[in-house]
């Protein structure tokens, strides 16, 4: 603090007038405040990312991404909804005619052209996340007593969209099939959805 | 300026009687106490990391001797691969490094309690790596009237909620012992020169040879205090290793940032004839 | 910018600035700055303003706090994303933003330590306005704006550290709250109030929660206020002395961004080495047992930002006297300007109050370590002394000294030396 107590000298006009012996000079302070400004912007670009990276999912619930199910309690014609990354999976074990009708399907009708062999690892269970392509909406068709739509398979309530007996999109808005998570049969009966 | 010095010196009087006193009683206080040991521990300093072995071997301790008593709530079998660093998909091993096949294993040892199932009944079922540490009690009061009622503490966070934890429970496990000559001993109790009023209510937790290390080192109860300690003090921070990395990266940057704004503030000063 | 300035003011400054800075070229800068002066307001009041031209690094910390409260607030943001201010489940989730959150660890140790910078930063900041006089007239209310913001500041710091719902924040909560019982009659249904229940309990936290996210913007605007004062009449400067001509001052911009620039880049360095190596040597490890309603820690002391004034509020036997005693050390803060009787401001012409003010700051310093110490045998005795002092210093000796001290000849204008070049040494060019 003891600085404080010299006197600063009158400064600007004991300046002598910038000449030409000052212009090297000049080009080297305009690089230097180019590369402070340039390290100052990184600097606060690196100091913001961590805030903004702290809103992805967490660690533990990353670790909750896997669902395990056993298939086994499920008979013939039966379906099951599960929960995977907070979201309804609808799995179905399909009879043999409902395979046949998804299969006999001719593409060029389809709006998303997917066959039936693509949609499943085994033809009897139909694994897929049950929300609606559209804006979200969870169909219906999963008890006995829900509509199934024209085309046996789900009727979403929200705008119409109707979905076949391989969970493809028939009728309405909706733009896609319903979406099929990574899965794997663990056992005959055991699937390990994400 | 008479004035002045009788003041000044007037108050220097009183502060150095201050301090002198202050001093004195200090240094009585302390000589109550005996000195933590200050162990080398591979954690410490700026470039400090956790020793991976001794993670591994310090939780076979805690699994196999101090969980029968103490919980570790805040930690879950997924941890006890590697660690989760601070940059995204920074998977480098922070922890002790198990395999996932190591991890699933460790944790199907445990039971955990779920449901309820469509039966609208609990159920028990292996535990899974997503799932926290299953505790050797059902809770609180459990373990008070399992052990003579003191609660045995939860692990998860000792070394940090100790003042230099890592040294202290080292002492703490290795500072059992015959209570001296007149100390009175309260039944049920026993002495350790480490606890603060020496008397614990935990029996002494370590005698060497209490597990048998695959690795093939020597259990011998200061191997096994140094690796449980190890094993807690990542417990207790699991991202020291990311922080301690992460640290010299934005030092070594801030010391080149403020090194060109001193320049720079230098030239402008000169320009502007201010020094 | 250019147009602010001096004649005589540096020809090349000027004209790198005009090159920059004009902005009025554009005619939707123009359109916009028409309604709403934004251009003008950063042209006239950040980059052109004029700076006594003398300002040393201790005027760094005002813009060092600025930056600082920023800080805490968007950290503080972030934190609470993850918080749930339950206490069932508070400790946890702070637990799990060190675990399991991206980056949380770093996040809450920013913020951890971010509080204990950010008063380091404020206490140097209101120690250099004493040293300078800079509470003096017509300085008042910018002064006492900024205690009301200090006060902010504690309020603020306190809340939050009841959230991570530790022992030690269960305690200080137990503790500071129970000091509103002091109060005759109405004490205790006020501590009932704030407490929602009969103890700190969960409505206590949640009010806390609510409570500590809400101050700091309040705290934005008072330091608003402290900045419209400030602009008035303009910074006080090491020599105290009134800005007499323009050639006493110099512009905002480049000198003092740049030099606040580096200060700041000095406190980052200090602020990383305590969050990446020593992010909690500052905290206590008993808030690292969650709250435990049944069970008080040996020790109870409050982060070291507030050890000075617990230090008061202990010497006292008397529990209203205690309380009075505390809210006394920062009324006197309140009462500075008209309990210095002396025309000057700066401590570099009082030979006496130098002496005093370096005295006060070992007596703060003093009474922050005892305030750590159990209240008992010499440290009872040290803190009484050191309390009877401080509260001597402002009431006694702080009007007396400006009563009878001689300050030295001031220098006639920021600059031109008053005395020949004998009396003190020329600046080496």
């Amino acid at each position: 603090m003891q600085n404080a107590a010299k006197p600063i000298p009158a400064g600007p006009a004991q300046v002598p007038p910038q000449g030409a012996a000052d212009q090297p000079d000049h080009s080297r302070r305009d690089f230097l405040t180019l590369a402070t400004g340039a390290m100052t912007v990184v600097g606060v670009a690196a100091f913001v990312w961590p805030f903004i990276n702290s809103m992805n999912p967490a660690s533990d619930v990353l670790a909750l991404s896997t669902t395990e199910v056993d298939l086994a309690p499920l008979k013939l014609g039966q379906a099951l909804t599960v929960v995977w990354r907070g979201s309804p999976v609808f799995i179905r074990h399909r009879t043999p005619d409902e395979i046949t009708a998804a299969a006999a399907v001719n593409l060029a009708e389809l709006r998303d052209p997917e066959t039936d062999a693509a949609r499943v690892k085994k033809p009897q269970w139909l694994v897929m996340v049950g929300v609606c392509t559209h804006l979200g909406c969870v169909p219906l068709g999963q008890a006995p007593g829900d509509p199934k739509g024209e085309y046996g398979g789900w009727f979403c309530p929200c705008h119409g969209s109707q979905y076949d007996t391989a969970g493809r999109i028939r009728k309405g808005p909706a733009p896609q099939n319903l979406v099929i998570p990574p899965y794997v049969f663990e056992t005959d009966t055991l699937i390990k959805i994400g | 300026m008479r004035i002045r010095h009788v003041i000044s010196s007037l108050g220097l009087l009183a502060w150095a009687g201050l301090a002198g006193g202050l001093m004195l009683d200090r240094a009585a206080a302390e000589e109550a106490a005996k000195p933590l040991a200050r162990q080398d521990w591979s954690f410490n300093g700026m470039q400090g990391t956790y020793d991976r072995a001794a993670l591994q071997r310090g939780f076979q301790v805690y699994k196999e001797v101090c969980a029968t008593c103490h919980s570790l709530s805040l930690l879950s079998y997924r941890n006890l691969g590697g660690g989760k660093g601070f940059a995204a998909g920074d998977e480098s091993a922070s922890g002790p490094g198990f395999s996932e096949a190591e991890i699933k294993a460790i944790a199907a040892e445990y039971k955990v309690k779920d449901g309820p199932n469509d039966q609208g009944e609990m159920f028990e079922r292996p535990a899974r790596p997503s799932d926290r540490f299953v505790g050797p009690f059902a809770n609180d009061n459990a373990a008070r009237a399992a052990n003579n009622g003191s609660l045995p503490p939860d692990l998860s966070l000792m070394i940090k909620a100790r003042a230099n934890g890592a040294d202290y429970v080292y002492a703490l496990l290795t500072e059992y012992g015959d209570a001296p000559g007149g100390f009175q001993l309260t039944e049920g109790m026993n002495y350790n020169a480490a606890f603060p009023g020496h008397q614990i209510a935990m029996p002494q937790p370590l005698h060497g040879d209490d597990v048998k290390y695959a690795d093939g080192t020597k259990a011998t109860i200061e191997q096994e205090a140094h690796d449980v300690v190890q094993f807690l003090a990542w417990a207790a921070e699991p991202n020291l290793e990311a922080r301690h990395r992460l640290g010299i990266e934005v030092l070594g940057f801030l010391v080149i940032l403020t090194g060109l704004f001193f320049v720079l503030k230098r030239r402008i000063a000169k320009r502007l004839g201010l020094h | 910018m250019s147009t602010h300035n001096s004649p005589n003011s540096d020809p090349q400054a000027s004209q790198s600035q005009a090159g920059k800075t004009n902005l009025r070229n554009y005619g939707l800068v123009r359109w916009i700055d028409y309604r709403l002066p934004f251009v003008g307001f950063i042209e006239k009041d950040l980059i052109g303003y004029p700076e006594p031209k003398n300002l040393n690094y201790w005027w760094s910390f005002g813009s060092l706090a600025g930056i600082t409260l920023l800080v805490m607030i968007l950290s503080g943001i972030f934190l609470a994303m993850h918080y749930i201010p339950n206490t069932e489940m508070a400790f946890n989730s702070v637990e799990s933003i060190m675990r399991d959150v991206n980056g949380g660890w770093l996040i809450r140790y920013i913020h951890m330590n971010g509080a204990s910078l950010f008063f380091l930063v404020v206490y140097i900041h209101i120690f250099r306005g004493i040293y300078y006089g800079s509470y003096k007239s017509p300085r008042e209310l910018l002064w006492i704006i900024g205690v009301v913001i200090l006060l902010l500041m504690m309020a603020t710091a306190f809340l939050g550290y009841v959230l991570p719902w530790g022992q030690m924040s269960f305690w200080g909560a137990t503790v500071i709250t129970n000091l509103f019982s002091a109060i005759p009659v109405i004490g205790t249904p006020i501590t009932t109030w704030l407490w929602g229940g009969f103890g700190v309990g969960n409505p206590t936290l949640n009010r806390f929660f609510a409570l500590h996210y809400l101050l700091p913007f309040v705290i934005i605007g008072v330091a608003m206020l402290h900045l419209l004062a400030l602009r008035t009449h303009g910074s006080n400067n090491p020599l105290g002395i009134e800005v007499r001509s323009k050639a006493d001052t110099i512009p905002f911009h480049p000198y003092y961004t740049v030099k606040d620039l580096f200060s700041l880049g000095v406190f980052a360095i200090v602020f990383a080495v305590l969050v990446f190596y020593m992010p909690n040597a500052l905290g206590e490890p008993d808030n690292y047992k969650p709250a435990n309603p049944l069970i008080t820690p040996a020790h109870i002391v409050p982060e070291w930002y507030l050890l000075p004034f617990y230090a008061i509020l202990r010497s006292i036997p008397s529990k209203l006297g205690g309380v009075l005693a505390m809210g006394g050390a920062i009324f006197m803060l309140f009462i500075l300007p008209w309990l210095d009787r002396s025309r000057v401001r700066s401590c570099t012409f009082r030979p006496i109050y130098k002496v005093l003010f370096w005295v006060f700051v070992v007596d703060c310093l003093l009474l922050g370590y005892l305030g750590a110490k159990p209240p008992e045998g010499w440290y009872l005795i040290g803190s009484r002394l050191a309390a009877a002092w401080y509260f001597i210093h402002f009431l006694i000796l702080t009007p007396l000294v400006g009563w009878f001290e001689t300050p030295k000849p001031l220098p006639v204008s920021i600059s031109l030396p008053v005395l020949p070049s004998t009396a003190l040494p020329q600046e080496k060019h």
